[in-house]
């Protein structure tokens, strides 16, 4: 679109000094280009969450229920009795400031309120106001509320709550500097969850969980159109590779299920992943006879109920396993996702779990037993083809992506949430010659997000996800001008949407990939012709032992 | 909810433009859509594209991903660019009367 802010002029717009004066006293302003839609009030409905209405986060009136206030503050007392992190973490910061700068929403817009300590600030002056007897007893004095960073619920704080919990990503990479090991996210999604009490979600977010609730994944895709759309990926692989790659569904006693985010179905260039996951599925039956089934109930990896409440992402994560019972596989193999692994990484396993129907993952044609999947029994893609890969499994012909000069990106949750670091480079760089990290402050555990994570993935946002996006686009850059990577590699389906958009932006000779589209254009199928193109129709790169 | 009008009707919209309800999808809007998207006149491609969104969501109930349009009209991306400047979502679902698709897109 045509009015949005271009490059120059949002680098113009950064400003770190702090302005003078107390944050307390700064009164937020809601600025469209950094907001996303409220709620769609059918949706709410549809969850049967709390005060469904049609609202606009820029009308003074919210539409809030009466007893608001008493709604928040009965809100946090629970939580702070049922999450100790909470508790610990609303206690323990010392507001050293380690994390101040290690924020991307931070350092793309020197907004201070985007500092992870005063993000969280903001909440913990409500927190100390309600809960802590040192703010109660200083309140008493002049100066005490000043003193002990304590300040009562109000409407205009809420709004500054809603403005900037919704301007976090939940990526984690503040809590990597925290001398604490301060959780941000937990504070994050713990103000989203109160958020929601109030009716309060963005709509990119409400949607697809309603939609992932009543029809089994995020966009809302029908058993039929699920199939339909497989089947349009099973033509375009028959056509550049000669080979039939129809996939099963809902398979009962199949060897493994497989569920991706619904995005890789839906939206490119995650498709092209989703053409490796088929081509890769049909190798290993006509060489192994491994037997994998999708499925069209259990049709969506991603989990964007757990940017809502713990409460729907439970009911969303619920039907992982109730699929994987039903069909009585022997566990499940999950997509190149991001926020989906720490779903399942840290939550699935005690929420709706333990899931002592499924066996321990083993990889049957190599023996290995994926000890860290032990009690989830869900395996990331990226470990069972770097462990097929490792035991000499899959032939591989690299040549066929030569024209790609790969970097990769570590997406947060499965870097973070769940350490996989070395996995999917492993497999990028047996599917290609050319591979160059980013620098180390911006990769792994240190990983700086695509500034569009935690559902923030909206088009209305475009300046804050633009602006979130740019010290990843600036290590990006970085390669690109010094090794001329042309190929950003990932693995979560909104990196492979957001990053398009990042790259369009900052970078613009950079392409995206999922890891197994690599994986699909350099597996040599049984049976299969010679091969022209890849899987975008592009002519294949030439050989160079020809 | 914002309301346009149109030649005498009038139509819900979203916060984007797009139509609430696809049953209220007719030729005034058709023309509301045109003329925001900046289009003189709507030829025989335009209407194809159309037509093939309007036939795949009320088969499917959401929007076709974009190679399939592309598949199903023959254009190439670039040329339904062409078309609609603000492109298959934004113009065409827009223009076909289709819901903002949302998600991992």
């Amino acid at each position: 679109m045509s009015d949005e802010i271009k490059p120059d002029e949002l680098l113009d717009k950064i400003d770190y000094s702090t302005g003078g004066g107390s944050w307390m006293d700064t009164p937020v302003q809601i600025r469209p280009g950094m907001y996303c839609y409220a709620s769609n009030p059918k949706s709410v409905e549809t969850l049967g969450l709390p005060n469904a209405r049609a609202w606009n986060p820029l009308d003074d009136d919210w539409q809030l229920p009466d007893n608001w206030q008493e709604i928040i503050h009965q809100g946090l007392k629970e939580r702070l009795d049922r999450f100790r992190t909470f508790k610990v973490f609303m206690d323990i910061c010392v507001r050293c400031g380690a994390c101040a700068d290690k924020c991307h929403f931070f350092l793309g817009t020197g907004d201070p309120k985007n500092m992870p300590v005063l993000r969280a600030e903001l909440l913990r002056s409500v927190y100390r106001n309600d809960f802590t007897t040192a703010a109660k007893i200083l309140s008493k004095i002049p100066g005490g509320k000043k003193l002990s960073g304590s300040r009562p619920m109000t409407l205009e704080v809420l709004k500054e709550w809603w403005y900037y919990f919704f301007q976090c990503t939940e990526c984690r990479r503040c809590s990597v500097f925290c001398p604490y090991g301060i959780d941000t996210a937990e504070i994050t999604i713990m103000a989203r969850e109160i958020f929601n009490l109030l009716g309060l979600n963005i709509d990119w977010i409400a949607t697809p969980v309603s939609n992932c609730y009543q029809t089994g994944n995020h966009l809302g895709i029908q058993p039929h159109a699920f199939k339909d759309m497989l089947d349009f990926f099973v033509e375009d692989i028959e056509e550049i590779t000669g080979v039939n790659c129809a996939p099963q569904y809902q398979k009962k006693g199949a060897d493994i299920l497989f569920i991706t985010p619904s995005g890789d179905v839906f939206a490119d260039p995650g498709t092209y992943t989703c053409q490796g996951y088929l081509i890769l599925f049909k190798y290993l039956k006509e060489k192994y006879g491994l037997d994998v089934t999708w499925s069209t109930y259990a049709s969506e990896g991603g989990n964007f109920g757990f940017f809502t409440s713990h409460e729907t992402m439970k009911r969303l994560n619920a039907k992982m396993y109730a699929e994987a019972k039903r069909l009585g596989v022997k566990w499940i193999l999950g997509g190149e996702c991001g926020h989906m692994w720490r779903v399942i990484h840290q939550y699935m396993d005690t929420m709706n779990g333990p899931a002592d129907f499924l066996e321990v993952p083993k990889n049957p044609i190599t023996g290995t037993v994926f000890e860290n999947a032990k009690s989830t029994k869900m395996v990331h893609i990226t470990e069972f083809t770097a462990d097929l890969i490792k035991h000499g499994k899959l032939e591989l012909d690299k040549s066929r992506n030569a024209n790609r000069v790969m970097t990769f990106h570590d997406s947060c949750n499965p870097s973070r949430g769940m350490g996989l670091l070395d996995e999917p480079r492993y497999v990028i760089q047996n599917c290609c010659d050319n591979f160059f990290d980013m620098p180390e402050n911006t990769i792994r555990e240190q990983t700086f997000c695509c500034g569009s994570g935690a559902g923030l993935n909206a088009g209305e946002n475009i300046e804050l996800r633009m602006a979130g996006a740019l010290p990843r686009a600036t290590a990006l850059k970085y390669v690109h001008e010094k090794f001329g990577v042309n190929t950003l590699g990932t693995i979560c389906a909104i990196d492979r949407a957001a990053l398009t958009t990042l790259c369009e932006y900052w970078v613009p000779d950079v392409e995206v990939a999922g890891v197994h589209e690599l994986v699909g254009n350099a597996l040599i199928l049984p049976g299969e012709k010679e091969r022209e193109e890849d899987l975008r129709f592009e002519p294949l790169p030439d050989s160079e032992e020809e | 909810m914002a309301t346009v009008e149109m030649n005498g009707k009038t139509f819900e919209i979203d916060e984007d433009g797009f139509l609430l309800d696809y049953n209220s999808y007719c030729d005034e809007w058709v023309e509301y859509v045109r003329t925001q998207e900046g289009i003189d006149e709507l030829n025989d491609e335009h209407w194809k594209v159309v037509k093939v969104l309007q036939d795949y969501y009320e088969k499917n109930g959401i929007a076709p991903m974009v190679r399939v349009l592309s598949k199903l009209t023959k254009f190439k991306l670039k040329h339904i660019y062409e078309l609609f400047p603000s492109g298959p979502g934004k113009g065409a679902c827009k223009m076909a009367g289709l819901p903002k698709p949302t998600g991992c897109v």
